[in-house]
């Protein structure tokens, strides 16, 4: 049942051109990149740049656009006898999967042509940018089951990735301002993996050799990031993110009175 | 002054070239004591074993290829050079003893006049060549190789205290402490050396007034080359590249005074020129690419005069901590600029501020270096160009170049 569900999303997705528009973008900016970059760190944070911004910023949109538009799908399926756990998590796979593959093709072909796929910062980049699909459309989904008013949840959307993408970023400067007389490391560590963006940032920054000029700071990243805990750290928040979210969006839909 | 003419031919008259043939240290001993003043020895090529050999008259030793002094990691220097004079060329010296009380070296000058130490080849010596109180040496075309991985076990390429007018040139050091150590010296030329891989300094130099180095390469050293308490230094056209780690530095300034910085290359360092205390310096021409910090200065520079160099792809131009500063700066050429040209003169119209507000940031708060290239600081970064508020209003260029001076 669930792969037939699947299936029909899959190509409701395929229909709405978005993914290829998503897919082209990804190879052009990734090609533009490499063309006019010279070295391989100011490439990729040129690229990481792109993908801790656009990536959540297109999951939480077309997450929740997606979600309103198969309102008609999602009810005729509700008619039918199918659980709705597996309606929920067909339409989640559905989108997600295309959109993973749209960016992890069109960011490693144009770095598999330019010989950089196996480094470990493009690694990394790869790694962090399916996390974040993941993240992002597991919080756009419950936005749209919670909030039946399309512009409404739209704005919700969107405030949520001004929310994670920009203004966490002030508020961690706020915090290391205000309380600038006290050792830090601890909670700016606890403060980035908290939010998947910022986790997604340090993981591809202690790839490459910036944590030299993180001086004390980049030392502690590094040696707590490079260990069997911090990754563990990493993977657990990142995964939590995706768990959590899509677990109340599945209770959400269950619940729900259509 | 005839006299003296008459003197130098009767010497050069009956100075004699000798073959000799030596299996120890021992034997060679023997030769050069058998042997006149001014005279040459020519060592065949093979082994010789031993150390602590002493060049007690003034005499040209020529090794021919293949011949080496093996001090087999026993004894104390290889070499004592104990007259003026004295040239050594071509030999090969190897294996000098590692001591933790002596300062062993392949070879030792001590006190001495007119030394020459040329194209010899020196291998797994702690220092290379030591120079003590020497006047108008010269160190030529000799490379030195060392493997250690401890500092404290190490020695100095070249290393020279006290002293004036040395010449060191064509040398390439590699795994040393430092690749070349002045301390205490006066107008010393460095030029054409490439000092790699050493675990500390490329070069190392402190209260030696009047030098100069130029067309040096140093690479992959430990940190970077430092300069220190001293005056009218003159630093051309080197390059410094890949000396990159948390404390390393492409360049290390540190109480300097009226000296001069031109031509030279600074790409791929942590930090490309860090400066503390310097006063009355002229960067000039210089080309900063790729570092991460190309040139750090502290408030307590002042006087420094920065001017057309290339500021191209570092993650910051400068840095400073303080609020306002005491330097000059006119007609660089920053890439990140974005004002235009309507005059045409080749210089945007706009004036340029270099340091960002972000470096400040992390200046004062090291902690919100994790917001590195996060969309919050390139926000502040933008906004903080358009409306200056807390970036130092005196460290600005009236007259950033529209574009590089080298392409």
């Amino acid at each position: 049942m669930m792969t037939r569900l699947l299936g029909f999303v899959l190509r409701d997705i395929a229909r709405g051109r978005w993914v290829i528009l998503y897919f082209g973008f990804f190879l052009v900016a990734t090609e533009g990149l490499l063309y006019f970059t010279a070295g391989e760190a100011k490439t990729v944070v040129g690229l990481m740049n792109i993908v801790l911004m656009l990536i959540p910023l297109a999951a939480l949109m077309f997450g929740t656009l997606h979600l309103h538009h198969s309102r008609d799908f999602i009810e005729l399926m509700l008619s039918q006898p199918v659980k709705r756990f597996t309606i929920y998590s067909a339409l989640y796979f559905g989108v997600v999967l295309p959109f993973l593959g749209a960016f992890v093709l069109g960011t490693a072909i144009p770095t598999a042509i330019h010989g950089m796929l196996t480094s470990p910062s493009v690694l990394s980049l790869l790694a962090t940018g399916v996390a974040l699909t993941l993240v992002f459309f597991a919080i756009a989904f419950v936005v749209a089951v919670k909030i039946n008013d399309k512009a409404a949840s739209m704005g919700m959307a969107f405030i949520i990735w001004l929310a994670s993408a920009v203004l966490y970023d002030g508020l961690v400067l706020a915090v290391t301002v205000w309380y600038a007389d006290y050792p830090l490391e601890t909670a700016t560590i606890a403060m980035v993996a908290a939010n998947p963006i910022d986790l997604a940032r340090i993981i591809v920054m202690l790839t490459f050799d910036y944590v030299a000029l993180m001086g004390y700071t980049g030392a502690v990243f590094q040696n707590f990031f490079g260990e069997a805990l911090g990754i563990t750290v990493s993977a657990l928040s990142l995964g939590l993110w995706t768990v959590i979210p899509f677990w109340i969006g599945a209770r959400a839909f269950a619940k729900k009175d259509w | 002054m005839v006299i003296l003419l008459l003197l130098v031919l009767a010497t050069s008259a009956s100075a004699h070239t000798t073959l000799v043939r030596p299996r120890t240290v021992a034997d060679l001993q023997r030769s050069i004591d058998r042997a006149q003043p001014f005279d040459t020895l020519v060592i065949a090529p093979g082994v010789i074993t031993g150390s602590d050999l002493t060049i007690g008259k003034p005499l040209t030793i020529i090794g021919r290829k293949g011949a080496v002094v093996d001090a087999a990691m026993k004894g104390t220097s290889a070499i004592f050079v104990d007259a003026d004079n004295v040239t050594i060329d071509g030999l090969a010296i190897r294996n000098v003893a590692v001591s933790f009380s002596t300062d062993n070296a392949a070879i030792k000058v001590r006190k001495r006049r007119h030394a020459l130490i040329r194209n010899c080849r020196i291998d797994n010596a702690v220092f290379g060549v030591y120079l003590s109180d020497c006047k108008q040496s010269q160190v030529v075309g000799n490379r030195f190789t060392a493997y250690y991985s401890e500092q404290s076990k190490a020695g100095n390429g070249v290393h020279c205290w006290t002293g004036r007018d040395i010449l060191i040139k064509d040398n390439v050091i590699d795994g040393h402490r430092d690749g070349v150590y002045l301390e205490f010296m006066h107008r010393v030329t460095v030029t054409n050396n490439i000092c790699i891989r050493n675990l500390r300094y490329g070069l190392h130099f402190m209260f030696s007034d009047s030098c100069s180095y130029r067309r040096n390469r140093f690479e992959h050293n430990g940190a970077g080359v430092a300069v220190m308490y001293s005056s009218w230094v003159e630093m051309t056209e080197n390059i410094f590249e890949d000396n990159w780690g948390v404390s390393t530095y492409g360049l290390l300034l540190k109480d300097i005074r009226d000296s001069h910085i031109r031509g030279n290359t600074f790409h791929r360092n942590s930090i490309g020129v860090y400066a503390e205390a310097a006063s009355r310096i002229l960067f000039d021409r210089n080309s900063f690419t790729g570092n991460g910090y190309a040139l750090r200065m502290l408030a307590n520079c002042d006087d420094n005069t920065v001017r057309n160099n290339d500021f191209v792809a570092n993650s910051f131009d400068v840095t400073t901590n303080s609020k306002d500063s005491r330097n000059h700066f006119d007609r660089n050429y920053w890439s990140p600029y974005e004002g235009y040209d309507l005059d045409r003169d080749g210089y945007g119209d706009v004036p340029y501020h270099p340091v960002r507000l972000y470096s400040l940031l992390v200046e004062q708060l090291p902690s919100s270096v994790i917001l590195m290239h996060s969309a919050f600081v390139n926000l502040l970064d933008v906004t903080e160009r358009v409306v200056p508020t807390m970036t130092p209003e005196t460290l600005i260029d009236h007259h950033p170049r529209m574009k590089p001076l080298s392409p």
